[in-house]
């Protein structure tokens, strides 16, 4: 029967991949991109390329849609059955790293010197992930928008403050040209709470976590500035600036159907508002005190605990971190390219590049969610306080609860560690 | 004393081993486990070993407190009015949050509140969410039992005549129980869409456009509602099919009888039918009841709990925090809950309907 297996195995891969496969070590590796064409494409390619190029590993794709990617991973780690090499989204490495499924990669420093510093999962002073790309968000809108509105086109040196954009909100509402001013994302329920909404109650100057310490979010997330956020948020449905209710079609054609003047959307989306109009713009992040901040961090690859070729593993991840497939992954997804080099090759992001806006953003206004085991939690907790707080709950009685709920979860992990 | 069970039935044990096995590797198995995990801090991953710790899970999830405020005093003791006349409260917050006179209300949030005199009673929970979700699965309950077991009942009188094309009218009310309930939880998503739904286009066209566009999910006071009507019809069809079978085995005979004598249709259906549905309408009403407490899917689905936890239920805050928070033992707690308010209504029912000798 085993040596059935392990025939079978031989065969398929020899059939698969080359015919220098025999002598090679098998290393598997974990995707989140299955049912992405494209993507499936380049990575694909890149095990090809890899397995091609030396003769000692052999990396195995493996690749699993991404709603179901992560209860796949904890699930593969509960039953002892990880992947050599394994994606892993950015503000949830420090959970995987805690639990033991992760060991920190041993990778040339210099080799990742210029990449931005969202694609680095730096956790407890050790690098355990590497991105090949970054995400970024933009106020998405229009040139001639914002020449009707009679509004100044902001910079990432200067920002609009938060004066500026609400009154840049008026000024769309009372055009009446707009079903609303400002359209958040409320559709996309999940992640994108944390990832997109965090950054501004950062830039009110609170935070989801305490990061002096990690073991509180008393006082950050329901002290002053967070209570100023609040009502700030509140009042983007209250007054009728933002749709509370989304429908998921809306979100993903509202801007291009012109029915809403300011769009908070990714990079990813970028594509289909320049197919749009020819003269969208992405502006930086509004500046509400305590400087403009977008959220960092997308996939990025990790070795597991588990594995017993590190090194190998660890060698397909330095292999994968050349310049061509970083531009590969832009050219083929939208993705921010991590280096200055490979952004300069990209067909969007070089200079002049429709997209290259997001490059820059992602360089100076991105900031990390904050990384510790305990995002996981603490980011449904806020996404929750989010969606309750758009709708009407009171502002300090739900942000007082989501601490309470945050510092019970630290407690209850033996402050994670920290 | 061989019993019944262990004499010369082997056999029967070996037709039911498989399945016996089964159910006891992943029903009763887990089940223990989950009683046992309830009493501890077990996270669903996490390299802290796990801990022993008593009963405080129950007393985090079901903990409430009463607290009664007297209305606040200008300085002669007069009550402070607002405008309306209603006087005001000391926040609630005051007394639950870094209050050190007060260490029981110590994390607690306000349940309900309600006037008793000048004074204001606050009905205090620790986990508020949860006992929403209590009351939103009781009310659930209460609502579906009783019209899903009527619905499905007036159905099954309807279908169970000798009538050409018959068999489509069943298939038809048997639809919906075949479609997975994902499938149809975003079909009727799409219908209660709060612009272009189905459902507010059907209802401004019958009424000329007066009734205004209503976002059935997305409003606080519709989404159980919503979420009860689409869960009515979707199973409606299976208990349907219970009542159907439990019809066709009432005797011919004894509706003839019955229309010698002259019997009216009420006086047919008062005490022929009913009473020769009566064990159907046991299992018919007690698999609803079971049924319906483990609402899940549709919430899953359709609202994720909210709108300000208007949907919230208690399998889906098992789901929620065991896997979403990691928080095994809190999602083992409010399992073991449920466990025991099913179990504790499902004795009451039978208790109720026994046949009395």
């Amino acid at each position: 029967m085993g040596k059935f297996t392990v025939l079978a195995g031989v065969l398929l891969g020899s059939a698969l991949l080359s015919s220098t496969a025999m002598a090679q070590t098998e290393l598997s590796l974990w995707y989140h991109g299955a049912g992405n064409e494209v993507e499936a494409k380049i990575i694909g390619q890149i095990v090809s390329d890899f397995n091609a190029s030396q003769s000692d590993w052999a990396v195995k794709l493996e690749s699993f849609p991404q709603a179901a990617y992560n209860d796949s991973v904890v699930a593969g780690a509960l039953a002892g059955n990880l992947p050599d090499i394994l994606d892993v989204d950015g503000p949830v490495m420090p959970n995987w790293a805690w639990s033991g499924y992760l060991q920190p990669l041993t990778i040339d420093e210099a080799k990742i010197a210029d990449f931005l510093p969202g694609t680095k999962g730096i956790w407890d002073g050790k690098l355990y992930s590497i991105g090949l790309w970054d995400a970024a968000v933009a106020m998405v809108t229009r040139k001639s928008t914002l020449e009707e509105l009679g509004l100044r086109t902001p910079t990432v040196d200067a920002p609009w403050t938060k004066d500026e954009f609400m009154a840049a909100l008026d000024a769309a509402k009372a055009s009446g040209k707009f079903e609303f001013a400002f359209d958040p994302g409320m559709a996309w329920t999940g992640e994108w709470y944390p990832y997109a909404f965090s950054p501004f109650l950062q830039s009110f100057g609170g935070d989801i976590i305490d990061r002096t310490s990690y073991t509180t979010a008393e006082g950050v997330l329901n002290g002053d500035a967070a209570l100023e956020f609040g009502a700030w948020w509140q009042s983007l449905f209250t007054e009728g600036y933002s749709p509370l209710a989304q429908d998921p079609a809306d979100r993903d054609s509202g801007f291009a159907n012109g029915k809403y003047a300011f769009s908070w959307n990714g990079n990813w989306a970028a594509l289909g508002a320049l197919t749009a109009f020819d003269d969208a713009i992405f502006l930086p992040a509004p500046d509400f005190g305590n400087g403009p901040k977008i959220g960092a961090a997308s996939w990025q690859f990790g070795v597991s605990a588990k594995s017993e070729h590190p090194e190998g593993a660890s060698a397909f991840i330095a292999f994968a971190l050349q310049d061509k497939y970083l531009t590969a992954f832009s050219d083929g997804i939208g993705l921010i390219p991590p280096t200055p080099a490979s952004a300069a090759a990209s067909i969007n992001y070089k200079a002049g590049g429709p997209m290259e806006a997001f490059y820059e953003l992602s360089a100076k206004q991105a900031l990390l969610r904050p990384a510790t085991p305990g995002y996981v939690v603490a980011a449904k907790v806020f996404e929750k306080a989010l969606a309750d707080i758009a709708n009407g709950a009171d502002v300090g009685e739900t942000l007082d609860a989501a601490v309470d709920e945050i510092d019970a979860d630290i407690e209850k992990n033996g402050n994670y560690g920290f | 004393m061989a019993s019944k069970f262990t004499r010369s039935n082997r056999t029967g044990w070996m037709m039911a081993g498989p399945a016996a096995a089964l159910m006891a590797i992943f029903v009763v198995l887990p089940f223990l486990f989950a009683i046992g995990l309830s009493f501890t801090n077990q996270r669903l991953i996490s390299p802290n070993p796990t801990q022993f710790v008593g009963l405080s899970n129950y007393e985090q999830l079901l903990g409430v407190g009463v607290l009664t405020l007297a209305p606040e005093t200008d300085t002669t003791g007069a009550v402070l009015r607002d405008a309306d006349g209603k006087p005001s409260y000391p926040s609630v917050r005051s007394f639950t949050r870094n209050n050190d006179q007060y260490p029981q209300y110590d994390g607690m949030r306000e349940w309900f509140s309600f006037g008793l005199g000048d004074n204001q009673v606050y009905v205090l929970g620790r986990d508020i969410v949860f006992l929403k979700a209590l009351v939103n699965t009781v009310i659930f309950v209460l609502v579906v039992a009783p019209v899903q077991g009527g619905l499905a009942l007036g159905l099954a009188l309807l279908i169970n005549q000798r009538l050409r094309g018959i068999n489509l009218f069943r298939a038809i009310y048997f639809m919906p129980v075949v479609v997975s309930i994902v499938v149809v939880s975003l079909l009727w998503r799409f219908i209660y869409d709060g612009n272009s739904g189905l459902l507010n286009n059907l209802l401004g066209a019958i009424s000329l456009g007066t009734i205004p566009r209503i976002d059935w999910l997305g409003n606080p006071g519709t989404a159980l509602g919503a979420i009860i009507a689409m869960s009515v019809w979707q199973a409606v069809g299976f208990h349907m099919v219970i009542w159907l079978s439990g019809l066709q085995t009432i005797s011919p005979t004894l509706y003839e009888a019955a229309a010698i004598e002259g019997a009216s249709p009420w006086q047919t259906f008062r005490y022929v039918t009913w009473p020769g549905l009566r064990n159907t309408a046991v299992l018919v009403l007690i698999v609803i009841t079971m049924q319906a407490f483990s609402l899940f899917s549709q919430i899953d689905v359709m609202t994720g709990g909210g709108p300000l936890d208007s949907t919230q239920t208690i399998v889906f805050q098992a789901v929620e925090r065991g896997y979403g928070k990691q928080d095994i033992s809190g999602g083992s707690t409010i399992s073991v809950v449920l466990f025991v308010i099913v179990l504790s209504i499902s004795l009451i029912q039978r208790w109720l309907t026994r046949e009395k000798k």
